[in-house]
């Protein structure tokens, strides 16, 4: 497509610029048209050689592949090196040292005991979360406007209360000492599973508890989102299609399943795949929960990770590779992502 | 349910029908009630908790509401008597760093978004794949990578840094949704500026700028609430230096570095200091950003 906001270049910018005569060594332009001034002739270059979005582009990428793409290829180049305090001061030159730092992970017990844990809490919390999101979007587009606003604007101040935010508040909810969670199961009556045990139960000190903190963390702050998608979505669909499956008997069950699903079906996929990048990649909040106390055995695949690569003695080689290890994971399922977006046309 | 034969029926049937119609409703507002409280509950508690003196934090009956609410906490972490420096340094730090890389960010993605948006070239597709999967990496693993990084270029224990990272950070996800706004302007109206003799940077300033506007309100909202609560880079290049704390490391900094155990208060209270401008600025733009989200939820 021919784009035509250069049609007349340097009509409105041309006015201050000095007017110098042709340069000898001008580039090859078929037509030298006299009188231009270098800045005119820049855009012509510019519009027939078609080069304009590459340089509105040049600016963006640079950053981006200083700071994003090149740091993730160099995780992959320190993985295969001895790197640490000594390399990063200069002390001793780095050394390419092969698969070491790989076989030294693979060998560590713990190494695999986070790897597990980062994918039973994705297992765990991916469809809770999108379970609690679609039924609170099935439910706003059920109520009624005052109520849908009330309902919706909770849910926006949880999506946006900070993840450093909701780590401590939840910390100080499942607190052992004046935590309200802890009271409130200790004052519920034993068939609901309460009873004074519960008063003074440590939350974070065992994976189990940690973790099933860490779920509801997880669900609270990202519901929203999965919520206010699917009821984008829901407007999406024709209300005849609802209105007739009614009237041929269908509950909301079946027309759930057999209408607003498989209309829905592209967007689910995608938020399917979000929640599992995010929540096998989650650090902030298991960081403030488990890893403050400094829980080795409660460490996510992300934690282990870090501190790896930043607890003395520093071993960013090590680190790097599971760092490479936990990016090839999240690239493969990115991958699905990608490959499901352009499916719904986002490239167009 | 049964509503659903109700206007087909018979009389009797219809009134039967309409009071399971106004119990359904009853029932849903129940339940929508029920949600927001529950998701309102932690925040809440939060605020609340910030207001009670030691003794009724730690009291054995949990009253909702502070029977003696003090300022003592927000007294204790305005102060910065324990962390060095008053909470406003770590404001001013917070917003500098944010309002400068969203600045950043947002010029970059602009020009970005106007080559993704309004032309066609060889690599765009793959281009804005690449931005899609680019997104996806995590960030605590390029963490290890930009650390060794910066460390020759004195950009640890520096906003600098911070600011950069942000504004890199940002990029993607600025440029897919601002790319949507750039596309949906009508190219009659670029064509129409030309024929009036408008050069390229009069379209751009007339006509593009305008009409990409509110998408530049709405990504710089998603690239300042990136920066405001990014925690893991700060945590790793701010050093122990507490002075260039931004406020994610204020709030967590509460909860290591309690004088005698855990000093619920203080942490409350800083985290209500970090968490409510947020809350307030996303209540102000509500309905923008409601409408934001989901454009940049659907469309990709």
């Amino acid at each position: 497509m021919v784009n035509t906001d250069k049609r007349r270049p340097g009509t409105s910018s041309s006015a201050g610029a000095a007017s110098k005569p042709l340069p000898v060594d001008a580039p090859r332009g078929r037509v030298r048209t006299p009188g231009l001034t270098s800045r005119q002739r820049a855009a012509i270059w510019i519009r027939r050689h078609g080069i304009a979005p590459y340089l509105l582009l040049v600016p963006a990428t640079a950053v981006i592949g200083w700071l994003v793409l090149w740091p993730a290829i160099q995780i992959g180049l320190f993985s295969f090196q001895n790197y640490g305090l000594a390399q990063i001061s200069g002390a001793l030159p780095t050394q390419w040292i092969g698969f070491s730092n790989y076989t030294q992970v693979l060998h560590d017990p713990e190494f695999w005991l986070s790897l597990r844990i980062s994918l039973v809490f994705a297992v765990v919390v991916v469809p809770l979360t999108l379970i609690v999101g679609t039924l609170v979007g099935l439910l706003l587009s059920r109520l009624g406007k005052k109520m849908a606003t009330f309902v919706s604007t909770a849910a926006l101040l949880a999506w946006g209360t900070p993840a450093v935010s909701g780590s401590v508040i939840f910390a100080w909810l499942t607190d052992p000492d004046g935590g309200i969670v802890d009271w409130t199961l200790s004052k519920l009556p034993t068939w609901l599973g309460g009873g004074p045990h519960w008063a003074g139960f440590s939350w974070e000190n065992s994976v189990l508890p940690a973790y099933t903190v860490l779920t509801v963390l997880l669900v609270w702050t990202s519901y929203p989102f999965v919520a206010v998608t699917v009821l984008a979505g829901l407007r999406t669909i024709p209300s005849e299609l609802a209105e007739a499956a009614r009237v041929d008997g269908a509950g909301p069950w079946t027309s759930f399943w057999k209408i607003t699903y498989p209309m829905l079906k592209p967007v689910f996929l995608v938020l399917l795949l979000l929640s599992i990048i995010w929540d096998f990649g989650v650090f902030t909040q298991p960081f403030i929960i488990t890893a403050a106390p400094g829980n080795r055995d409660e460490f996510n695949l992300g934690l282990y990770e870090y501190f790896r690569a930043f607890t003395q003695p520093a071993a960013y080689g090590v680190g790097s590779a599971v760092a490479f290890i936990l990016t090839i994971i999240l690239l493969v399922i990115s991958v699905g992502y990608v490959r499901a977006s352009v499916k719904q046309g986002v490239l167009r | 349910m049964t509503t659903a034969h109700a206007p087909a029926g018979p009389r009797g049937t219809r009134r039967a029908g309409s009071a399971a119609k106004s119990l359904r409703k009853a029932l849903l507002n129940l339940a929508g009630l029920l949600v927001a409280l529950v998701t309102l509950f932690p925040v809440l508690w939060m605020i609340s908790t910030a207001f009670k003196p030691p003794t009724e934090i730690y009291s054995l009956t949990p009253h909702p509401i502070p029977l003696h609410p003090t300022l003592a906490n927000f007294a204790h972490v305005l102060s910065g008597s324990e962390i060095g420096t008053p909470y406003w340094n770590f404001l001013k730090n917070s917003l500098f760093v944010t309002v400068v890389s969203v600045i950043i960010s947002s010029l970059l993605a602009l020009l970005a978004a106007i080559a993704l948006g309004r032309f066609r070239f060889r690599f765009r597709t793959i281009y804005l794949i690449m931005l899609l999967i680019v997104q996806m990496l995590p960030q605590q693993a390029l963490v290890i990578a930009l650390f060794i990084d910066f460390r020759p270029l004195n950009l640890l224990d520096s906003l600098t840094g911070l600011i950069l990272v942000y504004a890199a950070f940002a990029l993607p996800v600025t440029i897919w949704m601002l790319r949507n706004f750039a596309a949906t302007v009508p190219r009659e109206l670029e064509d129409a500026a030309a024929i009036d003799g408008a050069g390229a940077w009069t379209v751009f300033w007339r006509i593009l700028l305008p009409l990409i506007s509110p998408g530049l309100v709405a990504t710089s909202v998603f690239a300042f609430i990136f920066a405001y609560n990014e925690f893991v880079f700060a945590l790793t290049f701010i050093g122990p230096d507490t002075s260039k704390f931004t406020l994610p490391l204020f709030v967590q900094y509460f909860q290591g570095h309690g004088s005698t155990g855990t000093d619920w208060g203080a942490i409350m209270a800083a985290s209500t200091l970090f968490t409510i401008p947020v809350l307030a600025f996303f209540l102000i733009i509500q309905r923008r950003l409601a409408s934001g989200l989901v454009a940049g939820a659907v469309k990709g």
